[in-house]
Order: structure tokens, then C-alpha cells, then sequence
């Protein structure tokens, strides 16, 4: 049962204009900045705004359609919504609250998401992993043709998040459900979409699994969106077949993409390789600056050099003995260093 | 200088409660309990207890019945008339009592605006129980109203919408959602329309009489025992301030009861949620 949402409405002080289409059992996250008219999608879907113009189809039934003066009410639609900070009906105990929605499966998405030991327990005693699979398995009760994730990790800790990605992603690929997800992160889109749909002031600017998105971002907001990091800069070829790009600060790098003119530059962290002096290797960018922050994230460390934020392994970091201040070289190869158009924003 | 702080706040506190109080206190020195208890027993002050304990279940059965919606619709579906629906709601809080009999005998009187109409199919409101009712329900109600349209307001729309698309159509999500969580605003919105109904005494007077053992609720009957027995008149005025007292005392309990629901305080003001 695919979905098909396109929908023309303006919001605070641009118009979003969507087109999308989510095929059965696929998950398609919109990413980009809060305010960018994402949770509009969701709220469209579920009945909850009725756009300007508009159609919502699922599967050949129009839920709106503005056209033909169409659009059903909320609790006619087949969708279940996972609400950002999940709106869990404090009143109510968690077994109530996954009632709420239909009777017939609430004992077993209980089993199933880890709370029924919790049935009687109200959700402010309740942990934000706990909350979570709540919301997961109120949204569920009803037996729903289209799930909607709003946001659904922001309102964890950076601790619970891993594993709750990990559940989600099992959850999401099992239930073979067209769903949209709502994300500002990147990574819970990378991790759990099978597209992503890069939106800002509500219109999309590419859309692509992940890894096309980071192989190739059409311009730098979706390149320093994906993760990359963006230097400014200007560009010429050089005799060699390159491409020198002077950069904003000064500084001079290599990229094999052709380009002229104002450039961004992106290079993405896992790219970037850190040493304590510019090797005799094949990269030929260097970037000699002090380490201004180190992050563990996991078992990696990300390092900012300058303009960069480079990713080395936890084991190397400590190997090399990586300290705040300490002055260092971050390298990265030409063929890592890709031209995009900039986007005034 | 902080010294002089702390005493002068403590002075104005202790003038303040003092002020308060003193009247109160008064009201009990006065009369010995046992002349209270025997003045109460004379008919004038059960007949009044009785009638206005009466009209004003009465008058708040019908504001709560009626006035739950209307708040409901003014805190949900407002949008540009919302101010213009809670003003009007307000109103009859800044009447001046007198005003507000004048207005009521104006239109449900015999020659009222509407009254003229009653007074056809061969009964007349003005002067009865009914019209005690009335006025009542007149200038409790927004009380009530105020309180609610506060209380409907401070319920969490994404609440709401979570049990529409959850499949509750508007009537279940109003019943299992919205109602539970504004009770407590509700019921403190009751309590002080109640305590307000208790105390009416300028527009009942104008519009439903002061006749004893039909119209004559306690504070009428203190005004009426005000000039031939002044102890009979004290004696009904500590049973009014019993009452109040014991409104206003239930009232806290029961917040401290839910204190876990999310609901607005006694005097919350009816302001637009900023979204």
C-alpha cells in the first residue's frame, strides 16, 4: 500500500510545497532544521491540518483531496502518529493509554515492547526509552495502514539513543509499513531510512538513500546537513587537471572535482586523517591548526582542527596522545574534497 | 536596613491578616454559641439556609451543565471571536448587582423583553424561586466560565490530537481526554461560582424579592433581621461564614487531592495559550 502526499500550504513565512511518494514497507525520514515545514508532512497525513491545496492517497483511497472538497477527520484515517515528547495521556495508565487506540492487540504490543510489566504505572514514572515504546505501541493499537514518527529519539538521552535506534530499525523493517520519519539528525535518518528527503523553508532539496546523499549532496546545505564538514572558498583549475580552491582564511586545497568561482568544499570526517606531522602520503590537502575540541562519541573521537572536524578511531586518538591545544596536522586526499554549488542560507 | 525590611513586611502582614480576620472573629464574639444555636433554630434561618442551598445547587447544576460546553467551544474554537466570546462572558462580573436585577426584570420580568412571553402561557418568573435561580445563575456563572475556558485551554492540544488519531471522534476525545484533564480547573471554577451564588444579595433582592420562605436566601434574610434583630441577623451571618468556610476548605482539599492532574489555580487568567 503506497502512500502518496503532495500538498501546497503556506506556513509562517514561507510556503511549503511537498511531493512525496512512500512504498510499502519502506521508511522515508525528512531531515533538516527545525521550522523547516517537516512535521507540516505528518500533520497532513493525519488529518490534524488541511493544507491549501492538497491530496493525500493511500493505495488508491483519497484521505484529502482539496480538489474534490475531500478531507476526512482524523479518526477516519488509518495512520498511527508518534508524537514528539510522545503526548502520552498523563491521566491514564500505560495500559490505558495503549487501549486507547483499539483493544485487540494491546496485551501482545505490550509483550512486545518490553511494558507490560508497567501496564498500571502512569507515563510520568516512566523513562524516556519507556515512553518511547509506549508511544510505539499506542500508535500501533489501532492497526494502522501508515506510521508517522515524529521526531521520535529527541526526547532521549544521547546514552538510551543507540539502543533504541537499533530496536526501531528491527521494529520498523518487520512491521512492512509505509512510514514517514521526522528527524534533525542525520544519523537516525541514515540509520533507520531507506530514503531521506533533505527539506528546507519547506520545499525538498534532494532526495536519495543515504549513502547517495553523502556521495553525492546536490549543494552544500544538504552537504554540511549529511554531516560534512563545508569550507568556503574560490575556485580555479589548475594546469595539473585539478582544482585549487583558496579558501576564505587563506589557506590553499586540492579538490578532482572541476569548479570555478565560489565554491563550497566538502569534506566529510571519516575522511579526514590526523597526525602530528604532514605525512609524505598521497593526500594533498594539510591543515596544520591546534585542536580546539575532542568529542567521544562512542568508539570514536571527533577532532576539530581549524575549519575541520576530522574522525580517528578511539585507539588511535589515545595512540597519539591527542590533547586540547595541541598543534596538529589534519590531512584529507583531493579526491575527498568535493565542489558544491552554495546556497545563500 | 534588611532589618527594617523584615519588620515592616512582618507589620504589614500582621495588619493585613488582622484587618481580614477581625470581622470574622467579631461576628462569633458577639453572640454566645448557645444564642447562636437557639437564634438558628427559629424558622426565619433554616427556611433561608434551605432555599439558598436549594437554588443555588439548582443555579450551578445549570451553569456547569451549560457552561462546560460553551467553554469548551470558546477555548477550542475560538480563534478571532474568542476574546470578544470571553468578554461578553465576563461581563456580568463587572455589573454592579443593581444593574444586574434591573437587567434581569428588564427581560424575564412581566412587561420584560422576553418575560412578556412567559407571562402569556399564564406564570410570570419574577418574584419566585426560579427567579432566585436566575439571578444565581447570572452572576455565578462567570465564575465558572472563566475558570474553564482556563482549564480547557491549559489541556495540551497534541493530547487532544493524539486521541483523534488514535480514532476518537470529537465526542470520546472531549469525554476521556479533555474533561479529565481540565476536572481540576472545573471543580475549582464551581467552587467559587458556588461561593459567589451563596453570597448574592443585590440582583436576587431587585429581581426575586426578599419573601420569606420563598424568595429569602441567608444573605436577604441577614439584610431583613439586619434592623429588628440585630443578634438574629449575627447569627445567620456566622452560619453563611460556616458555609463559605467550608466551600473554600473543600475546595483545597480536593486540589491537594488531584494535586498530580495538571489544572489551573483558583484565579488563573483566561489567556490564549501562545502556540
Amino acid at each position: 500500500m503506497a502512500l502518496d502526499v503532495s500538498f501546497d500550504h503556506p506556513l509562517r513565512s514561507f510556503r511549503a510545497a511537498l511531493d512525496l511518494t512512500v512504498e510499502p514497507g519502506e521508511t522515508f525520514a525528512l531531515v533538516g532544521p527545525s521550522g523547516a515545514g517537516k512535521t507540516t508532512v505528518l500533520r497532513i497525513v493525519a488529518g490534524l491540518l488541511r493544507p491549501q491545496t492538497g491530496r493525500v492517497v493511500l493505495d488508491g483511497t483519497a484521505w484529502l483531496d482539496t480538489i474534490a472538497g475531500l478531507c476526512l477527520d482524523p479518526d477516519r484515517r488509518s495512520v498511527g502518529l508518534v508524537f514528539q515528547e510522545y503526548a502520552l495521556f498523563p491521566h491514564l495508565s500505560v495500559e490505558a493509554n495503549v487501549r486507547f487506540g483499539g483493544r485487540g492487540r494491546a496485551s501482545e504490543l505490550m509483550e512486545r515492547f518490553r511494558i507490560a510489566h508497567l501496564a498500571g504505572a502512569k507515563p510520568a514514572e516512566l523513562s524516556g526509552g519507556e515512553r518511547q515504546r509506549v508511544a510505539l505501541a499506542r500508535a500501533l493499537s489501532r492497526d494502522p495502514a501508515v506510521l508517522l514518527l515524529d521526531e521520535p529519539m529527541s526526547a532521549l538521552d544521547a546514552h538510551t539513543r543507540a539502543g533504541v535506534r537499533a530496536e526501531l530499525q528491527e521494529l520498523l523493517r518487520g512491521l512492512g509499513l509505509p512510514t514517514i520519519l521526522v528527524t534533525h539528525d542525520f544519523e537516525d535518518a541514515a540509520a533507520l531510512a531507506d530514503r531521506v528527503g533533505v527539506v528546507s523553508e519547506g520545499r525538498m532539496l534532494q532526495v536519495g538513500t543515504p549513502d547517495e546523499l553523502v556521495a553525492a549532496p546536490s549543494d552544500s546545505f544538504v552537504a554540511s546537513f549529511t554531516g560534512g564538514n563545508l569550507l568556503h572558498g574560490f575556485a580555479r583549475p589548475t594546469r595539473e587537471g585539478l582544482t585549487e580552491v583558496v579558501l576564505d582564511g587563506g589557506a590553499v586545497v586540492f579538490s578532482t572535482d572541476s569548479a570555478e568561482g565560489r565554491v563550497g568544499v566538502v569534506v566529510y570526517p571519516w575522511e579526514v586523517s590526523i597526525a602530528h606531522a604532514a605525512a609524505a602520503d598521497s593526500a594533498l590537502n594539510h591543515v596544520s591548526a591546534p585542536i580546539s575540541s575532542l568529542t567521544t562519541i562512542g568508539n570514536r573521537v571527533r577532532v576539530r582542527v581549524g575549519p575541520l572536524v576530522g574522525e580517528v578511531t578511539s585507539t588511535s586518538a589515545e595512540r597519539l596522545g591527542l590533547e586540547r591545544g595541541q598543534i596538529v596536522v589534519a590531512s584529507f586526499k583531493a579526491t575527498g574534497a568535493r565542489l558544491v554549488p552554495l546556497r545563500d542560507t | 536596613m534588611s532589618r527594617l525590611f523584615s519588620v515592616g513586611v512582618a507589620v504589614a502582614a500582621g495588619i493585613t491578616l488582622l484587618f481580614l480576620l477581625l470581622p470574622i472573629v467579631a461576628i462569633f464574639a458577639r453572640v454566645p454559641p448557645g444564642d447562636l444555636l437557639s437564634a438558628l433554630g427559629r424558622g426565619q434561618a433554616t427556611d433561608a439556609l434551605v432555599i439558598s442551598i436549594e437554588t443555588n445547587l439548582i443555579a450551578l447544576a445549570a451553569i456547569v451543565l451549560l457552561g462546560t460546553p460553551t467553554a469548551w467551544l470558546i477555548a477550542t474554537g475560538g480563534g478571532r471571536l474568542r476574546d470578544l466570546a470571553v468578554t461578553l462572558v465576563e461581563l456580568p462580573l463587572v455589573l454592579p448587582p443593581a444593574v444586574a436585577g434591573i437587567g434581569l426584570l428588564a427581560a424575564f420580568g412581566r412587561v420584560g423583553l422576553v418575560g412578556g412571553h412567559i407571562h402569556v402561557i399564564g406564570t410570570s418568573l419574577a418574584f419566585t424561586k426560579a427567579a432566585v435561580v436566575v439571578a444565581v445563575a447570572f452572576v455565578a456563572s462567570p465564575f465558572y466560565i472563566r475558570s474553564a475556558i482556563a482549564a480547557f485551554e491549559s489541556v495540551d492540544p497534541a493530547l487532544t490530537q493524539a486521541a483523534r488519531t488514535l480514532g476518537a471522534g470529537p465526542a470520546r476525545t472531549f469525554v476521556r481526554v479533555a474533561l479529565p484533564l481540565a476536572a481540576g480547573g472545573l471543580g475549582a471554577g464551581a467552587a467559587l461560582a458556588f461561593a459567589r451564588g451563596i453570597g448574592e444579595f443585590g440582583a436576587t433582592l431587585m429581581f426575586a424579592g426578599s419573601l420569606r420562605g420563598v424568595t429569602q436566601t441567608l444573605p436577604l434574610a441577614i439584610y431583613e433581621a439586619f434592623d429588628l434583630d440585630f443578634d438574629l441577623a449575627l447569627a445567620i451571618s456566622a452560619l453563611l461564614v460556616a458555609v463559605s468556610a467550608v466551600i473554600l476548605l473543600a475546595t483545597k482539599l480536593a486540589f491537594r487531592w488531584r494535586s498530580t492532574s495538571p489544572s489551573t489555580t483558583l484565579f488563573a487568567p483566561s489567556a490564549p495559550r501562545s502556540t
